[in-house]
């Protein structure tokens, strides 16, 4: 199943479904590092609102885009993780630790355009 | 009408995907919340992912548990895969010996209400895990 990753200025959003396998994970974190690149951009937000599940692989791979994008200099936000799915993680020991997260999109796209004075 | 028993097998990284939505699936049909639904398809995911890593393939059954006061549900993972040395160490939390983030079996065993495993080196791995509706 592939991600969208649509362009927003200088952000990239990536929608994670809710069925995303291992493979599917390992390809968006490529995919995105790749578009990073492509676009020049300044940061990547990334919509795991659909996410039924936050296992361990899953949240490692979440942890790998987010350094590998902030090697390139950009920055990662984590969106939409729903109250059950932190629950579970927390449960599980999984942490993003130096990941940005925020409530929902419109709270990242906020965070981002206050840290980048972007003003629409 | 009594919830049979579902089997996955388990081959591929595609195949956790599988049995944790058959898991959540279940698990509503129980008339588990959709919180607890979640925690028990976290934890089948766990599961699966171990079979995949560890023993490349095996199987998880589902089962719901209709006792006299309280219904529950019952996952089972097994495999013929090399079997776990040391339990006790590998029920520890961070410890692992795949470069992972450890066998996940800790926090599984938090998801989840109750919790069984038995291994046999070269001959394989088994857990059984049981969550109670509230």
């Amino acid at each position: 199943m592939e991600v969208p990753i649509l362009k927003q200025g200088a952000f990239l959003i990536a929608t994670f479904q809710a069925a995303l396998s291992d493979a599917d994970l390992n390809q968006l974190r490529m995919g995105l590092v790749q578009q990073v690149v492509k676009f020049r951009s300044r940061a990547v937000i990334v919509d795991v609102t659909a996410m039924d599940v936050m296992d361990s692989f899953a949240s490692r791979t979440l942890r790998e885009i987010a350094h590998m994008i902030r090697l390139r200099g950009a920055e990662t936000v984590i969106v939409g993780i729903q109250p059950e799915v932190a629950f579970a993680m927390v449960q599980l020991g999984l942490t993003l630790e130096g990941v940005a997260t925020a409530l929902d999109l419109e709270e990242g796209l906020a965070y981002l355009n206050e840290k980048f004075k972007i003003t629409n | 009408m009594s919830v049979g028993e579902i089997r996955v097998e388990i081959n591929s990284d595609q195949d956790i995907v599988v049995a944790r939505q058959k898991g959540r699936v279940l698990a509503g049909e129980l008339g588990f919340s959709a919180g607890d639904a979640t925690l028990i398809a976290t934890a089948i995911s766990e599961l699966a992912r171990n079979i995949v890593s560890y023993a490349q393939t095996g199987e998880i059954k589902l089962k719901g548990i209709h006792g006299s006061s309280r219904v529950g549900i019952l996952v089972i993972a097994s495999d013929d895969g090399p079997g776990i040395i040391d339990i006790r160490q590998a029920l520890r939390d961070g410890f692992s010996t795949s470069g992972s983030l450890g066998l996940g079996l800790p926090g599984v065993r938090r998801l989840m209400d109750e919790f069984e495993i038995s291994s046999q080196p070269g001959k394989g791995t088994m857990v059984a895990v049981k969550k109670w509706r509230q």
